[in-house]
């Protein structure tokens, strides 16, 4: 891998949550390092989305320590993950379906000409447009009018706007939970791809997913939680689908119970 | 184990573009076109029966008739755009003329004074009703209602005893009183004629240099053309008339300023946004209860400016003025005309549109002479309909959507 003698991207030492009596996280250490995939995987209730919740900032940790690229951080809230570098696309991927792509993209962060239309909060839709289509370019996201309302795309086109709107803050590592779920095969292959593009694109990606195929198709490593604790931190081409497996269920792993 | 990433395909539809084009046209992408059709259909029908309908002297108080509702319409469109709803446009609009007369006629203040206070009244009263429904999630129906409700008891305690108040200043009546001469008129249309011209010629200019895909230039001029010729016959009918009159252009410039804030600023955007997923908004960003109670703001301010119409209109404002069937038409109008009671889905100019559908047939029936009973009906027939296509078509967008 690209990565050694670099810092982490993301690394998390000792990290606990806890919902009153419920201990969703105990213990966890995790690292992203740059233009990696990580996979997330466990089985429900595992505490897959309490950690990205907890990285993402909307559940802040109750105590360990959390390091962005080498500098020790504190995340109470989203604004401040987002500042940091770190994009979040949940599951139900947050777009407003009677908007077209580009002001899906911008949403929230519109961009307005200089003098008077920045006063008065006036849209340059012409450079907005402009930059949807580089970026999707770069991406090879194949969407082919950007003026089209999101809300007649297919789930697989819908994914990659909303990863795609992910990136526009030029985010360090991006979050993305459970980008194939309820997608068909064709659509699934061109998330996969895209995610693949991210990782060649310098970004650290983190990837929740239930479906192994899908998980050894992109991941650099496997990270299993089990019952809130760090179950195994599988290479991807060092392992095979029944030792992750193993670890999931508990029947057997390399790193659990440390 | 699929071939991953070895064919990704493109998940576009092939279909012939008339086909698309009928598709669209059902699926109310084509909405105001359907509408237009359907007011030539209500035209031509009124004028085989009685030829005065399409007199210019009639056509003149059409669009005088249609001032008041289409302004308040205009604050409607927006709570629309929401997802919401405002039922207190109607007695809002009659509490701030009352507001306006009294301080006017009775105590004396100045007309602009007395406008001023008006306005500023409607908005105060969209602040309370916003802040009411943003803060206690109350549903905008329910504040709304209740507006309805206490509004008019304040209308009547502010008119007292008489009941009714004559306006006798000019100023207020040259509202809608107030006509230009032929040449002004002229001036009024070919200017506006030309800064669209321009607005379009420059904005397509303006994307063909970034190398984006810009409309074909002999689309743009039939555009052109098309403004060129509404503007022009409207123009020449109204100066067939008394002239171009100034409630038009109250009621175009306040559409003209809604559309450019609806689809050119970041607030509009917003607006859009919120009605169309307030949690994918909240999440983007945007402050989703300010954006509610500014439009609820707009709303009640819109409704005020409509009911100092509709006042100068009738040279007085009275115990029933903003009742009736006023509110009624006032959000039937735009959803005739297509904005959407989902949010999200609308624009400024079906406030126009609407009111002038609304106005045709309840102008029409009155020169035939049909009494109030089949007028509600049929108006009620008309709404029934529209919204039965706009459910359709949200239907239809569903089905056409996710694939």
């Amino acid at each position: 891998m690209n990565d050694s003698g670099n810092t982490p991207v993301l690394s998390l030492k000792g990290v606990s949550k806890s919902f009153g009596p419920v201990e969703a996280l105990s213990d966890v250490d995790f690292e992203v390092n740059p233009a990696e995939v990580v996979a997330l995987v466990g089985d429900n209730g595992a505490g897959k989305s309490t950690l990205v919740k907890t990285i993402a900032g909307i559940h802040p940790a109750d105590s360990g320590t959390i390091s962005f690229e080498g500098e020790e951080v504190t995340i109470h809230g989203p604004t401040d993950a987002v500042k940091l570098g770190i994009a979040t696309v949940y599951q139900d991927l947050a777009l407003c379906d009677n908007l077209d792509v580009v002001e899906n993209l911008f949403l929230g962060r519109e961009e307005s000409g200089d003098g008077p239309a920045a006063v008065v909060g006036q849209l340059d839709e012409v450079g907005m447009e402009k930059q949807t289509g580089e970026l999707l370019q770069n991406l090879a996201v194949t969407i082919t009018d950007v003026r089209a309302e999101v809300g007649t795309m297919s789930g697989g086109q819908r994914q990659q706007v909303a990863i795609a709107r992910s990136l526009l803050g030029d985010p360090k590592l991006v979050m993305l939970d459970e980008p194939t779920a309820a997608l068909g095969v064709r659509q699934t292959a061109q998330v996969l791809a895209l995610i693949k593009r991210l990782k060649e694109h310098g970004h650290a990606v983190l990837v929740i997913s239930h479906n192994l195929a899908d998980v050894f198709e992109v991941a650099d490593r496997i990270y299993v939680l089990r019952l809130g604790r760090k179950a195994g931190d599988f290479t991807a081409d060092q392992t095979n689908q029944e030792q992750v497996v193993g670890a999931i269920t508990g029947a057997k792993g390399n790193g659990g119970g440390r | 184990m699929t071939a991953h990433g070895a064919s990704v395909g493109e998940d576009v539809e092939v279909e012939s573009p008339r086909l698309d084009l009928l598709r669209r046209f059902i699926a109310g992408d084509l909405a105001e076109l359907r509408v237009v059709m359907a007011l030539a259909v209500i035209w031509a029908i009124f004028y085989i029966q009685e030829p005065r309908f399409l007199s210019s002297v009639n056509l003149s108080n059409l669009v005088l008739q249609m001032t008041a509702v289409g302004l308040v319409s205009i604050g409607v469109v927006l709570v629309l755009l929401l997802g919401e709803i405002d039922l207190s446009v109607g007695a809002v609009s009659g509490l701030c003329a009352a507001i306006m007369a009294v301080l006017n006629v009775k105590h004396g203040w100045s007309p602009y004074l007395a406008i001023g206070a008006s306005v500023l009244a409607g908005t105060a009263i969209g602040l309370f009703q916003g802040t009411v429904f943003t803060r206690f999630a109350v549903p905008s129906f329910v504040v709304t209602l209740a507006g309805l409700l206490a509004w008019p008891g304040a209308h009547l305690e502010i008119l007292g005893e008489t009941g009714t108040v004559n306006l006798n200043d000019p100023k207020i009546l040259g509202l809608t009183g107030t006509f230009y001469s032929d040449t002004v008129g002229w001036i009024f249309g070919l200017a506006a004629i030309a800064i669209y011209a321009v607005l379009a010629l420059l904005g397509r200019q303006r994307r063909l240099q970034q190398g984006l895909s810009a409309p074909q230039l002999g689309l743009l001029v039939m555009r052109i053309g098309l403004v060129t010729v509404a503007v022009l016959v409207a123009i020449w009918v109204l100066n067939d008339d008394r002239g171009l009159p100034l409630a038009a252009l109250i009621l175009v410039g306040f559409c003209l300023l809604f559309f450019y804030i609806t689809t050119r600023t970041r607030f509009g955007r917003h607006i859009f946004a919120v009605g169309g997923n307030a949690e994918a908004a909240r999440r983007a960003g945007i402050k989703v209860t300010r954006v509610r109670v500014i439009v609820f703001m707009l709303a009640s301010t819109m409704a005020a400016i409509g009911g100092i119409m509709f006042a100068s209109r009738l040279l007085a404002v009275n115990q029933s003025s903003g009742a009736g069937d006023f509110l009624l038409l006032a959000i039937a109008g735009p959803v005739i005309a297509g904005t959407s009671l989902f949010g999200g889905r609308g624009s400024v100019w079906h406030a126009l549109l609407g009111a002038l559908v609304i106005q045709s047939i309840s102008n029409g029936m009155d020169l035939l002479g049909y009494s109030s009973p089949v007028k509600f009906m049929v108006t009620g027939g008309v709404l029934l309909l529209a919204v039965v296509i706009d459910a359709i078509a949200r239907r239809q967008r569903q089905a056409a959507g996710r694939v």
